[in-house]
């Protein structure tokens, strides 16, 4: 093995150790947001650690470039995927609001607020959901 | 290098298998939504593993589609049930009933 052979396989067994502590973390952690930090390990550190080994494995070959895309691609997408399902599981309460140490879309009491995000006053925090929505219902 | 395959299939192996039982006992839809996710990291790396270890380039394309699959199945999901959350304002901790009735039934109304 040459020493680039060694710097890609360090990386390629780094890349896929945070692929397993994903694992435990998911079978571990309590509640959706938790696990959703324990995800987003193997999605942006590890795809990229393995990527490095692959292009640093595979350098002169034809294709590697596809490589680059895939971790340009985790980089992009990986913050707005994130973002829409913690939103969802906010908005359905799957945040074991016990753990919370501030919730800043909440109100400042310890009861539930009635709908789970308060009144913004800068703007319409539902302006992407549908006119049929809850913000439409009239209220009596 | 074979070492080093071996090592790297067994950490992959063993993060899917834990994967996997969270996608299987996950309580919420939204924990199956991020476990998928997961899962389908997993598989590239396993893929890119593969393609590094044995300088085999042939996989690669699979290795793009896989890494935009995960993007798009999360994403779609997430929106998905952001639509339930919209059309039936389920209770606390509860699955909504979903279906075209409940939208109905509430239009009716008075």
């Amino acid at each position: 093995m040459s020493a680039a052979d060694v710097v890609a396989s360090i990386c390629l067994v780094l890349g896929c150790f945070l692929c397993l502590t994903a694992g435990l973390g998911l079978v571990r952690f309590p509640d959706v947001l938790n696990r959703m930090h324990a995800a987003t390990k193997p999605q942006v550190l590890g795809v990229l650690l393995v990527m490095t080994g692959a292009v640093i494995r595979l350098t002169g070959q034809p294709i590697v470039w596809m490589l680059v895309l895939v971790a340009v691609f985790q980089l992009l997408t990986a913050p707005v995927s994130a973002h829409m399902v913690s939103r969802i599981a906010y908005r359905r309460r799957h945040v074991r609001r016990d753990l919370l140490v501030v919730d800043e879309l909440g109100t400042t009491g310890d009861t539930l607020p009635a709908r789970p995000h308060p009144v913004h006053p800068e703007g319409d925090p539902d302006a992407d959901e549908p006119a049929d929505g809850p913000e439409a219902r009239p209220t009596r | 290098m074979t070492v080093v395959a071996i090592v790297c299939f067994a950490l992959l192996g063993a993060g899917a298998v834990l994967i996997l039982a969270r996608l299987a006992i996950g309580p919420s839809l939204l924990d199956r939504v991020v476990s998928t996710d997961a899962l389908l990291v997993t598989i590239a790396c396993g893929i890119a593993v593969y393609c590094a270890v044995y300088r085999d380039i042939s996989l690669e394309p699979v290795l793009l589609v896989v890494a935009l699959l995960a993007f798009v199945g999360s994403v779609s999901v997430a929106r998905y049930i952001g639509g339930m959350l919209v059309a039936t304002e389920p209770g606390p901790d509860e699955e909504p009933v979903v279906g075209g009735s409940t939208r109905q039934g509430r239009e009716e109304a008075p």
